[in-house]
């Protein structure tokens, strides 16, 4: 009670030049304050701990190997699974990956050891803070009107991938920013060094600075790439099909992939979907907790070595 | 592997040999980097048009007042105002915001100011972890826990879609955002700043909130503003948890429509391209897209401030 009034007294007090010394309430204060702060930080890791017991209870009746083997299934749910999505999935990734990294490279070695600070080139800079963050809904509706519908002849419609150049396309500020970054952690002198040598500007970066940045790049490739696996609202846009009878086997054929799988497992009634639903997120998660442990450990090491 | 092949080439003592081919080939290369970078150009300048042609021919059929300013969303009645999908974004976020502002700004100050350099190492990859979570994920968390959670306990009766667990629950994939953005901006603060606050006597939490949060406040307006334009975009969790029946100043605990779920539900749905209702996708669309641009470049203006004070 003490302690209170003397908190009040003390807020009243900072406008005038009035010295405090009552160190007891105000050390009392801190102590308090250092607890809050310290369960602030703790909350996301309780969600995140909760979130995953709770999946893995939901999903454990339906997680089997028959699951990560089976189509879905209306008829029989209980027998059904995943394999159409995953494999889906595992396209979309891999032409995400081929399509993203180069051209995510390319840029950031453009802007970090090529581009001069010129009007066009700040715009370049803006622009790709700006790309990081609009919707990915957004994105989700420029793949409609460019691949799916202009580019239909080419990208045929709503293929996988149409999908993945559009997932490409949102990823791919992730990866300039990393890359541009990894890049300009480079000293100076390892580029002076090369060009002592006779070595061109390409050479110097092919040889040392693209494996120098090589860490730290594939750390923002892999957050990025796993954002790339869990996204579900782009592809929805896009035409992913959520349901179909074969497995995707070519670019051009049509996909399901593991999140939108989910949310249409979500979007039904049944107790079984709801279960299925689970198993599909424990896939998931189990996926990007191994992806983001790997970019964790990789940008540790690059941390502690330079 | 290119290391050795040059050490060789400069044995042999021919590094001038091609320099023509050389340079012909830097050339080439500086011309595809430089594609490579344009391509950020081509991505906007494509979301502008598309989303633009579309709205245009939208608003040809529905008068941009009427989307503007009327309170009925009910694309089958031909009634097209806007408003109830942006109150459904507004209040989801408006929730999301009072969950990550101050958990997200009391973790960045623990981060900064009191976490043990090791421990700081592993908690901020963790809360990476949790922006990394999809949002699908969330969305079942947020409809089949949090929403029976508040049933059973203290909302009786609550919806089984609702603002409120949505909200909730995208304030918790926010935090990472609002916290690394504010906990870069409060590292940046100079360390003669925190002395000076000591050596008058200020104890850790005075000089934490009263010198270091105020020296940062640029960067934190920075990481709220980041926050809402994450919120205000997100897709999933809303098209999950908080339904898809527009709702014009409903509560928290009622179901509410968001714009990106309103275009979830209709490109999921039977309707025909061209038709007036694809179009309003687009129309909505654009009016998002405006709104986090907005909220992104103050973002981007309140960061390049901080960093120009110090």
């Amino acid at each position: 009670m003490a302690q209170g009034t003397q908190v009040k007294k003390r807020g009243e007090g900072t406008e005038g030049p009035q010295f405090k010394a009552n160190m007891s309430a105000r050390y009392g204060l801190d102590r308090v304050f250092s607890v809050v702060v310290t369960l602030a930080a703790l909350v996301g890791i309780v969600v995140l701990a909760v979130l995953l017991v709770d999946v893995t209870r939901d999903g454990s009746s339906m997680l089997s190997a028959n699951f990560l083997t089976s189509f879905p299934s209306q008829i029989f749910p209980e027998n059904g699974g995943i394999y159409p999505a995953l494999v889906g999935s595992l396209w979309l990734l891999g032409l995400t990956f081929l399509i993203s990294v180069p051209l995510g490279l390319g840029a950031a070695v453009y802007l970090e050891e090529y581009a001069e600070d010129t009007r066009i080139n700040r715009l370049i800079e803006i622009n790709i803070s700006n790309l990081a963050g609009v919707p990915s809904i957004i994105y989700g509706l420029l793949g409609l009107g460019i691949f799916v519908q202009l580019l239909a002849p080419i990208t045929g419609g709503g293929s996988v991938l149409s999908g993945a150049l559009t997932l490409s396309l949102l990823i791919l500020p992730v990866i300039i920013v990393a890359t541009r970054e990894a890049l300009r952690a480079i000293p100076r002198a390892i580029r002076e060094g090369g060009y002592a040598l006779g070595a061109t500007k390409w050479e110097v970066i092919r040889s040392h600075l693209l494996p120098m940045a090589l860490p730290g790049a594939l750390t923002g490739m892999i957050l990025a790439l796993s954002r790339a696996i869990g996204e579900a609202a782009p592809l929805l846009v896009v035409g992913v099909a959520l349901y179909q009878t074969y497995a995707t086997s070519g670019p051009l054929d049509g996909y399901m992939a593991l999140p939108t799988q989910i949310y249409d497992w979500i979007s039904r009634p049944q107790q079984i979907f709801q279960d299925s639903a689970a198993a599909g997120i424990v896939v998931v998660m189990v996926v990007l907790l191994v992806a983001n442990s790997v970019a964790i450990l990789l940008r540790n090491r690059f941390q502690r070595s330079s | 592997m290119a290391v050795e092949t040059q050490g060789a080439r400069s044995r042999e003592g021919d590094w001038h040999r091609n320099s023509r081919a050389r340079q012909a080939r830097e050339r080439i290369i500086k011309f595809l980097l430089t594609a490579c970078a344009y391509v950020s150009i081509f991505t906007t300048i494509g979301i502008v048009v598309v989303l633009f042609e579309e709205t245009l021919r939208f608003f040809l059929d529905v008068s941009i007042v009427e989307f503007l300013t009327t309170t009925r969303w009910a694309p089958q009645q031909g009634d097209f105002g806007v408003l109830p999908l942006v109150y459904g974004t507004l209040m989801a976020t408006f929730i999301a915001i009072a969950v990550a502002l101050p958990v997200g700004l009391l973790t960045a100050i623990y981060l900064s100011e009191y976490a043990p350099k090791r421990l700081r190492r592993w908690l901020k990859p963790a809360l990476e972890i949790l922006a990394g979570v999809p949002t699908v994920v969330y969305g079942y968390f947020a409809l089949t826990f949090i929403t029976p959670f508040f049933r059973d306990s203290v909302l009786p009766g609550i919806g089984s879609f609702n603002a409120l667990a949505a909200g909730l629950i995208m304030g918790v994939m926010i935090i990472p955002t609002v916290a690394s953005v504010s906990e870069d901006a409060i590292y940046a603060v100079p360390r003669s700043l925190r002395e000076g606050a000591y050596a008058l006597g200020a104890t850790k939490r005075e000089t934490a909130t009263k010198i270091v949060v105020p020296a940062a406040l640029s960067g934190i307006v920075a990481a709220v503003i980041l926050g809402i334009s994450r919120a205000i975009g997100e897709t999933m969790i809303v098209t999950i948890a908080m339904g898809s029946q527009p709702n014009f100043g409903g509560s928290p605990t009622e179901s509410m429509q968001a714009m990106t779920a309103y275009i979830v539900q209709v490109v999921g749905g039977e309707t025909p391209r061209g038709s007036i209702t694809f179009e309003s996708i687009f129309a909505v669309g654009s009016a998002l897209f405006l709104m986090t641009l907005a909220l992104n470049l103050a973002s981007y203006w309140f960061v390049r401030r901080f960093r120009e004070i110090y």
